[in-house]
């Protein structure tokens, strides 16, 4: 199995939509071992979740705005396993006025949150457990594709992502040493509960679908699937040395420049034939 | 399980759920405009009525679950 006995911290479970989930999930079924985090009001949601996990992970308690939470984790880890092998970092959040065409209005307030609780995180997340991995092993963050592009709405989450893919490779810089793979992952638009507090998923949504040379169905299993299994060849010892490295999930919509002209525009723009033409 | 009981099962979750008691919740409440439900507390409500009923509920029908009623109405109709 690709992750026989590994053991691994699966941070952003919340409901069974979530891609952490689907992540904890098939590492299991691969042979990993799993511990989650969830904090505070969707503790209990997590929980609920978890339960739906054989068999069902502990739920260790991380509130990454916190700092004093996090060598308690690295002590909590400590004390069930002794080492790690793999960390998933799926945590994001802004508040409302900072998205959602709101990027010229954001107060300062908002964009530091958002930069705390989304980039920063990952720093803190490595930097706590780095001394656990005695054997090297992956850490991997999800990750919505900011390197290049702005997008509608996406707003300072983008900027967000975009730091937190500078991150990524500053990380894979310093944890090289150890072994320690830092990547990101980029999937194309998945319907989660944090997609619905981006507004104007759906539009998003259709256009990716119609872009993507492979398809792409933001709520199919398929393309959860997709993400869940990547991610978990990331975490494995079959990428051993890519890091730093941005991985795109998104069924190819990136090297795309513009979705496909419509046959029946394309017919009706064609020159008329000139009969006297042999 | 009869439909009376279900409706007395579905109050006493969402009562347990949002912290409101049991008098408050009537038929036609709504979870987010009348018992001050976040999207949060919904999928928990959702997860938690599946649990208790032993059912599946999708997340396309789970978006039209909106009020008191419209989840016992999805419960008669689907419970095994």
């Amino acid at each position: 199995m690709l992750l026989q006995g590994k053991k691994l911290l699966i941070t952003g479970v919340l409901t069974p939509a979530s891609i952490a989930f689907h992540v904890a999930k098939l590492a299991q079924q691969e042979g990993a071992e799993v511990l989650l985090t969830s904090f505070g009001r969707p503790m209990s949601l997590t929980q609920r979740t978890a339960k739906k996990l054989s068999p069902v992970p502990e739920v260790l308690e991380l509130d990454v705005t916190n700092p004093a939470h996090f060598p308690a984790l690295h002590d909590a880890i400590k004390q069930r396993w002794g080492r790690l092998d793999g960390v998933l970092h799926a945590v994001a959040f802004a508040p409302e006025d900072a998205l959602g065409g709101k990027f010229l209005t954001a107060p300062w307030e908002s964009v530091m949150q958002a930069f705390r609780v989304s980039t920063f995180s990952l720093k803190e997340l490595a930097a706590a457990t780095a001394p656990l991995f005695d054997k090297g092993g992956g850490i991997v963050t999800l990750d919505f594709d900011n390197s290049t592009t702005a997008w509608p709405l996406y707003d300072w989450m983008g900027v967000c992502k975009a730091g937190l893919e500078a991150t990524v490779r500053y990380l894979a810089r310093d944890l090289g040493s150890k072994q320690i793979r830092v990547n990101a992952l980029a999937a194309g638009p998945i319907a989660t509960i944090a997609a619905k507090g981006i507004p104007g998923f759906k539009h998003l949504e259709d256009k990716w679908g119609r872009q993507a040379p492979l398809g792409w169905d933001a709520r199919s299993e398929a393309s959860i699937a997709a993400v869940a299994r990547t991610t978990c060849v990331l975490l494995s010892d079959w990428m051993p040395s890519t890091t730093g490295e941005l991985v795109r999930v998104d069924g190819g919509y990136h090297a795309i420049g513009a979705e496909p002209v419509d046959p029946a525009i394309l017919a009706a723009a064609a020159p008329a034939k000139d009969p006297g033409a042999a | 399980m009869t439909a009376t009981n279900i409706e007395a099962k579905v109050k006493s979750i969402i009562a347990d759920q949002l912290g409101v008691s049991e008098d408050e919740i009537k038929e036609g409440s709504s979870f987010i405009e009348d018992l001050g439900a976040d999207s949060l507390d919904i999928v928990e409500l959702v997860m938690a009525m599946e649990e208790e009923f032993e059912i599946e509920i999708p997340d396309e029908e789970a978006e039209n679950i909106k009020s008191v009623g419209d989840a016992v109405n999805y419960i008669n109709t689907h419970k095994k």
